[in-house]
């Protein structure tokens, strides 16, 4: 007798452990394997665009801050290199120091949180993750010593930073960038090898490089599909070219390289600190700017490489105190174009992984 | 460092390829019509020498008397980049065509437009609202939506 079967849909999300925020999969499953996924996203839009258009250039810092909520610094970053370049603003060379290092300890801090989250997704449950927060805890600690805050920075100012580090910031960031590599080598030694790793993320969820470019995928998710582009190198912004820095590229694209690149990237930041460190100047952290800015008409595209992938603000200025446009391009949204194509043909517990491997923080994707 | 292809220059060859299509073009951007967007799109992306591979930004802007979608290209082989830009001037059913077959990047930013500021992508695979939820009237970028 030959049993009749059908595809049967299944809505993952929107609350969901796995989905790391509000978000939805609508799944198509033939028995356990995935024959087509869509992303219903939108649960989290509270119209940051719209809203930056009634607010003036400062008080959208704030807003940015709550885009990729888990690398707030990385935000401010980009949105201020838009407007430095859309009303033509030098910033000092202090201030330009102090944001390479808030953005590469941000990006360490974001990439411990991916890498931890991904391995809860892959069934180790809790733990990974603990591990990885003991160091992202100290990152947290350094940046409230700075700012105040631990989660929502809104440090970077228009023509600068908001203030001075403190005293007793340095002495704790070099003791932490002097542990940190022993820290990676310890995750490499419990996750490199561990065998449930390799054969739950080996060769699944592969995204051909090709496909990779096709799709504008960016950051972690592009280059472990073997390009070599990080917006540090392509397009320097800030300072990042006085820096040596390598950047760590995947060969098959599939979920272990991305946790691969992610791993080799805090290497890679732990030593842009170092150099940051040794170089950072004595002076003014914040450029002399008219506390209600008024750009002359004209546009502004400021894109960075945030620790997500590419994250560009574009600006249309009409002289006014607000932007006539405020739009953000967000390297997570434009990733997951690629979940179908990670995705399908593979039983749903890859599924759960595959989209934990993009890193996806949903207040970057729903704005 | 990824070089700004000089617009004007590029938008010479796009006038040979297809004469007429070009409303505009200074250093930084090329404006062409909104009917001839795909196949300068498509001319753009299969060019040796331009090679846009990778679309690096889209978004739609509201200028009250027109709209205007913005593409900022990039080429991942030559490291370089250009802004393409179109526009459409009927406020009532905004028509511009999909370029999501070219660089499937396009697929959720075209959606986005379409539901923030009403744009009307031809071709789009499955053009529907992305952020707001179905049934919603209006779309809210538009400048005299309040």
């Amino acid at each position: 007798m030959v049993i009749k079967t059908e595809p049967f849909i299944l809505n993952i999300g929107p609350q969901h452990p796995s989905t790391h925020g509000v978000f939805r999969m609508k799944v198509t499953l033939d028995g356990e394997v995935v024959v087509d996924v869509e992303p219903v996203i939108g649960y989290l839009h509270r119209g940051i665009e719209k809203m930056g258009e009634n607010r003036t250039y400062t008080q959208i810092i704030p807003l940015t801050d709550r885009l990729d909520y888990l690398a707030s610094l990385t935000n401010n970053l980009a949105y201020v290199l838009a407007v430095e370049k859309l009303a033509d603003i030098k910033v000092p060379e202090r201030a330009e120091y102090l944001r390479i290092i808030m953005a590469e300890a941000m990006r360490i801090s974001s990439h411990l949180m991916a890498v931890g989250f991904f391995l809860n997704d892959l069934g180790a449950m809790m733990t990974p993750v603990l591990y990885m927060w003991r160091e992202r805890e100290k990152l947290l600690d350094l940046f409230e010593m700075v700012c105040g805050q631990r989660l929502t920075y809104n440090y970077m100012r228009i023509g600068g930073v908001s203030h001075d580090i403190p005293e007793e910031f340095l002495p704790a960031l070099k003791k932490f960038v002097a542990e940190m590599p022993r820290f990676l080598d310890e995750y490499d030694q419990l996750l490199a090898t561990n065998e449930i790793v390799l054969v739950r993320a080996k060769g699944v969820g592969v995204l051909p490089k090709k496909t990779a470019i096709n799709i504008a995928a960016s950051g972690p998710v592009l280059r472990a599909s073997g390009v070599k582009w990080d917006t540090r190198k392509a397009d320097p912004y800030s300072i990042y070219d006085r820096f040596d820095f390598d950047i760590p590229v995947g060969s098959s694209g599939d979920n272990y390289d991305r946790y691969w690149v992610r791993m080799q990237e805090m290497r890679q930041s732990v030593r842009i600190l170092e150099q940051a460190i040794g170089q950072l100047p004595n002076g003014e952290v914040i450029a002399d700017v008219p506390q209600l800015l008024r750009p002359p008409v004209g546009e502004a595209y400021g894109h960075i490489e945030a620790p997500k992938g590419e994250l560009g603000f574009y600006l249309v200025s009409d002289n006014s105190i607000a932007p006539y446009r405020f739009h953000i391009h967000p390297p997570t949204l434009i990733n997951l174009t690629a979940l179908k194509d990670m995705a399908v043909g593979w039983k749903i517990a890859d599924l759960i992984i595959t989209f934990g491997s993009i890193d996806v923080v949903l207040g970057e994707i729903d704005r | 460092m990824t070089t700004a292809l000089n617009a004007e220059q590029v938008a010479r060859k796009i006038n040979k390829a297809f004469p007429g299509v070009v409303v505009a073009a200074d250093k930084a951007a090329v404006v062409v019509t909104s009917e001839s967007l795909f196949k300068v799109a498509e001319f753009l992306k299969n060019t040796p020498g331009l090679d846009f591979d990778y679309l690096g930004d889209m978004a739609g802007v509201d200028y009250t008397d027109y709209f205007e979608v913005v593409y900022r290209l990039v080429s991942v082989t030559h490291n370089h980049s250009l802004v393409l830009k179109t526009r459409c001037y009927d406020r009532e059913k905004p028509v511009v065509p999909s370029i999501t077959s070219l660089w499937r990047a396009a697929y959720f930013p075209e959606r986005e437009t379409y539901d923030l500021l009403g744009i009307i992508f031809e071709g789009h695979p499955d053009l529907k609202r992305l952020l707001l939820w179905e049934g919603f009237e209006g779309h809210p970028l538009r400048r005299d939506y309040l």
